[in-house]
């Protein structure tokens, strides 16, 4: 069994998983509550909750799953990117934990975790295959050919879906985070009542910074009282400008690359338009798409160790060495 | 100076200017609302100094260091509402002094910031028009 750690932002996280990507445990220790109050991630107090927490969390996966540190045959851990902080909390954990049993670690890019998520389970997905990643840090559309590595066909030039979301919600006053709460809110509201921007850089790439421009003016010209009326349909115009772009920009990369498998991963993967208009493209497209439970689209210790599954394991004590790294180089 | 621009190519521009001015350790704050442009500022800037890969919104991460002709630190400090009980550290990992760094929604860290070269406030003037007041070389 693989046993996986996740901490590249405000969730701890640790799961087991087998060989044969049968997932035992997938426990998430989430700080949003905690990073509500202040409007968003604080560094240093995610690194701290991770700390108070990781060992907790670890020990639950390994109860859930029904183990004990005997049966785990290797350690996968996330290298980044994410908060330096944060990922250091888990990496040390997870040397911590490989070294005193002298087992090899994995260490893990958290993007090939979200692309390779849809690989988990009973109905695994298989290469060729093309996958949406959208989140709060993150948008990119890559093409798996072999389980091992993705590439990056396109991406956001500025912001994240999943920041856009947060943003968008915050010029609202809508609170954090700010993507269930405006899907919530968009259920009420007219997707057609504002013409945002769907903005089309290149080919394969997103861009969020004009719509959430276009937003704020929208909110401004309308003034408090008429922005506090109209909210609903200002939700739902925002909210659908960012899940068209996201379509459009996959369906092209589906119809470029010829490829009949798609997955969607990411926090923003959970938004229901998404879900909905994605599922409504692979039916038109004639394609077979993989949209993970919710816990495998946020972040998770599950897809770590799933995605360690296709990696290269470090022997001990080769790894007692290696750095977090707050940034990788898109996987080639 | 004052600079008005009404497409993101000249928000570029306006960056690519400043940073043609700036030498390692130089640090530039770079304020103004949501969607003014602050990134796309950055972005010229970076490329100005031989930045080559993608410059996108580092709100996720904080900060981020590009590797160019100089070592350029990127960081946004925006989900920081202030830098009580944050580890000083935290900014020092990114503004060293061989690199030239941009600070977006710089309030949280401005009273203890060093090295501060140049000041840019950006500001929306309706429709796609935006003031770039640049308070610097």
């Amino acid at each position: 069994m693989i046993l996986g750690i996740e901490t590249s932002c405000d969730d701890t996280c640790a799961a087991v998983v087998t060989r044969a990507g049968e997932i035992r445990s997938n426990v998430v220790a989430s700080q949003g509550l905690l990073h509500e109050r202040y409007g968003g991630v604080v560094p240093e107090i995610a690194s701290r909750r991770h700390l108070e927490l990781i060992d907790a969390v670890i020990a639950d996966a390994l109860e859930r799953a029904g183990a004990s540190l005997d049966d785990v045959r290797e350690v996968a851990v996330t290298r980044g990117p994410g908060l330096i902080g944060a990922l250091l909390v888990g990496l040390s954990a997870a040397k911590a934990l490989a070294a005193a049993r002298g087992l090899p670690l994995t260490p893990v890019d958290h993007l090939h975790g979200h692309v390779v998520a849809s690989t988990l389970g009973p109905d695994p997905i298989e290469p060729p295959y093309l996958c949406l990643v959208a989140s709060g840090g993150h948008t990119f559309i890559a093409r798996v050919d072999d389980l091992r590595a993705h590439r990056r066909l396109g991406g956001t030039l500025d912001d994240a879906a999943g920041e856009a979301f947060d943003k968008g919600a915050r010029i609202l006053g809508l609170g954090y985070p700010g993507g269930p709460a405006i899907d919530r809110l968009a259920r009420a509201g007219d997707p057609e009542a504002f013409p945002f921007p769907r903005a089309a850089p290149g080919e394969l790439d997103f861009s969020f910074s004009g719509v959430k421009t276009a937003l704020l003016y929208a909110v401004r010209d309308l003034g408090e009282r008429e922005a506090e009326r109209r909210k609903a349909d200002l939700a739902a115009s925002y909210q659908s400008a960012i899940v068209e772009a996201l379509v459009a920009r996959t369906r092209t990369a589906v119809e470029r690359e010829g490829i009949e498998r798609l997955a969607i991963g990411g926090g923003v993967a959970a938004n229901s338009l998404l879900r909905e208009r994605i599922a409504q493209a692979a039916g038109e497209l004639g394609l077979r798409l993989w949209v993970p439970d919710f816990s495998l689209c946020t972040d998770n210790a599950a897809m770590i160790a799933g995605a360690a599954r296709f990696g290269e394991p470090i022997a001990h004590p080769g790894y007692l060495a290696l750095d977090a790294a707050a940034r990788l180089e898109a996987a080639a | 100076m004052r600079i008005e621009a009404s497409t993101p190519a000249e928000t570029e521009a306006a960056g690519a200017r400043l940073a043609r001015r700036l030498g390692p350790g130089d640090v530039v704050l770079v304020s103004g609302e949501l969607g003014v442009g602050k990134t796309t500022f950055v972005r010229g800037a970076c490329r100005e100094l031989g930045v080559s890969e993608a410059v996108t919104s580092p709100t996720f991460t904080i900060g981020q260091v590009y590797g160019g002709r100089v070592e350029v630190a990127h960081l946004d400090l925006y989900r920081l509402a202030s830098l009580d009980g944050e580890d000083p550290a935290l900014l020092d990992d990114y503004l060293t002094p061989d690199r030239i760094a941009f600070i977006e929604w710089p309030a949280a860290a401005e009273p203890r910031l060093e090295r501060v070269r140049a000041n840019v406030r950006m500001e929306h003037l309706g429709g796609d028009r935006r003031a770039i007041e640049i308070d610097g070389p």
